[in-house]
């Protein structure tokens, strides 16, 4: 981006926002905005507390098993979507109703079903991840060249060949578009989880400074949060550029 | 039913015992309510090269696609080597008209394909793909990716890919229809020493009367929906002319001239 004729450097949106976030927090406006630099010095105080420690990998595990399921559930029933009618006739209509149903009203009935424990809240992490991910994978298959499957077809590719040889790389620019997006919903699905389901991990934590009006802290957990994710994401945004290179010669 | 008639084109001593590499009999195949091919009856001699040439839409691929046993005949069978064709077999490799080529693999992964489905360990059909790789012309190429081929490269690999499977029966569907006119007659060249010294049938679908000309040992011609045999043409002679000057022999323009006489009056 330019502006007057100079280059600004990558990330001058962000320091613009940090320095009217700064203004906000100096003029006392509201105790719900602190000043940016007090909440840099509490996270950095914060960071490596035991608590937050302990948080940090309680959630981890949590979305790491969550986006697990998804990617793994995920991306061959998109397949098999994509390959057959008849499943896809099936199974459209469920995986469009839960990729818009508010999920966060079905957590008390996995409460019920699984319980009040990790469990749950990895189904939850699952449940937001896995529908989007599903559709774009089902859209990547739809879309591959008919004369690629007749390919591994004629020289003699068993089904299960055919899926992992062909299917599968013909509509990875897709399916990573899916993951990608899919991530970002695991972060709001584990911290929901964690909200509502046990109070665990950073959900407890928010809840605790929210409740206690630590502002500060809470701002600092949210970056911490947000940094994680926006780096997931950006390694997959990476990769999906590394595919992108057949994407259009498809 | 019409009797394809045997048209002699050239001369009529008899021709040698030919045993059939594939037959076709009585195939024929519906789409909903479209007729693509009705009853229809063709051998393809072993070790010949056989084009199918016909106006668009008069079934071609459809026939080379029940050949090659990705579609089923809605009735009829085709029989490769004396046995009926079921499915895909390892007897005989598909050209493909737009490559299909694996766009993430590299041109050795691509060539070698057919033989990493069948299992072959991957030193083996490594040496085997770089081979034929290196047979039609790519050599130095092997690490490339397809999208950095020019078409007629691609469509290399693509034949590559059907030579290192060592089929009986290769069944090019518009192989040449996609690249340049240059590379075009350098491919046709290339096909008829392929003929010459590789022991295979080739059958191959065009729309170019001269390419059916210059390349073929016997042209069947179809004619439109429901299509069928309508003629078959064996310019023998030609085979062992010169192909430098095959172009401005007269027998060849007599037979080109012949066959668009009989097709042209499909073509509006
Ligand atoms: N999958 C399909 N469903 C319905 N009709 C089809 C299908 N495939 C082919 N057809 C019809 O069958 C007929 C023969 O098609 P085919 O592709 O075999 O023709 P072709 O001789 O190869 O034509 P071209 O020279 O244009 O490639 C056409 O009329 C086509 O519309
Ligand atoms: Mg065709």
């Amino acid at each position: 981006m330019t502006l007057f004729g100079y280059r600004l450097p990558a990330m001058s949106s962000l320091l613009l926002w940090a320095l009217v976030w700064e203004i906000v927090g100096q003029l006392d406006l509201t105790f719900f905005v602190p000043p940016l630099s007090e909440v840099m010095v509490t996270l950095t105080s914060v960071i490596g507390t035991s608590p937050f420690l302990k948080a940090l990998s309680e959630t981890a595990q949590a979305f790491a098993a969550g986006v697990f399921f998804a990617v793994v559930i995920g991306i061959p029933v998109g397949i098999l979507m994509g390959k057959s009618r008849l499943i896809d006739e099936l199974l459209l209509p469920w995986v469009n109703m839960f990729l818009s149903a508010p999920l966060t009203a079905l957590v008390p009935v996995l409460m019920v079903l699984f319980g009040f424990g990790m469990k749950s809240i990895i189904i939850t992490t699952t449940l937001f991840a896995i529908w989007i991910i599903i559709l774009n994978t089902r859209a990547g298959v739809l879309q591959i060249n008919r004369s690629l499957v007749e390919m591994a077809h004629s020289y003699g590719a068993s089904p299960l060949q055919a899926f992992y040889k062909i299917y599968f790389w013909a509509a990875l620019p897709e399916i990573l578009g899916g993951v990608r997006i899919g991530v970002i919903r695991a972060v709001k699905g584990v911290i929901i989880g964690q909200l509502l389901i046990s109070i665990v991990g950073f959900g407890a934590l928010f809840e605790l400074y929210a409740n206690n009006f630590l502002m500060a802290h809470f701002w600092a957990v949210l970056i911490v949060l947000f940094a994680l994710a926006f780096s997931v994401s950006e390694f997959l945004a990476y990769l999906e550029r590394r595919v992108s290179y057949y994407a259009a010669s498809r | 039913m019409v009797m394809p008639q045997i048209k002699e084109a050239v001369d009529t001593a008899a021709l040698p015992e030919t045993d059939n590499a594939v037959v076709a009999r009585s195939v024929s195949k519906t789409y909903g309510d479209v007729e693509a091919l009705k009853n229809l009856t063709l051998e393809f001699p072993r070790g010949q090269l056989t084009s199918l040439l016909g106006p668009s839409g008069c079934g071609k691929t459809t026939l080379l696609k029940i050949i090659a046993g990705l579609l089923k005949p809605t009735s009829g069978e085709i029989e490769v080597n004396g046995k009926p064709v079921t499915g895909p077999g390892p007897d005989r490799a598909f050209v493909f008209q737009d490559f299909a080529l694996m766009p993430w693999a590299t041109v050795l992964r691509n060539v070698a394909f057919g033989l990493e489905l069948r299992g072959v360990a991957r030193s083996e059909r490594e040496a085997i793909a770089e081979k034929y790789i290196a047979d039609v012309g790519l050599k130095g190429f092997e690490n490339s990716y397809p999208h950095q081929l020019s078409g007629g490269m691609r469509q290399r690999v693509g034949l590559a890919r059907a030579l290192s499977v060592d089929a009986d029966v290769l069944l090019m569907d518009e192989p040449f229809s996609a690249v340049d006119e240059q590379t075009r007659r350098k491919f046709q060249e290339d096909l008829l020493n392929l003929v010459q010294h590789e022991n295979k049938t080739f059958i191959f679908v065009t729309h170019s009367i001269e390419e059916a000309v210059y390349v073929s040992d016997q042209i069947a011609i179809l004619l439109p929906r429901p299509s069928r045999v309508s003629e078959i043409i064996r310019p023998t002679d030609l085979r062992h002319k010169n192909t430098d000057t095959l172009r401005r022999d007269p027998e060849y323009l007599d037979i080109v001239d012949s066959i668009w006489a009989s097709l042209r009056s499909y073509v509006e």
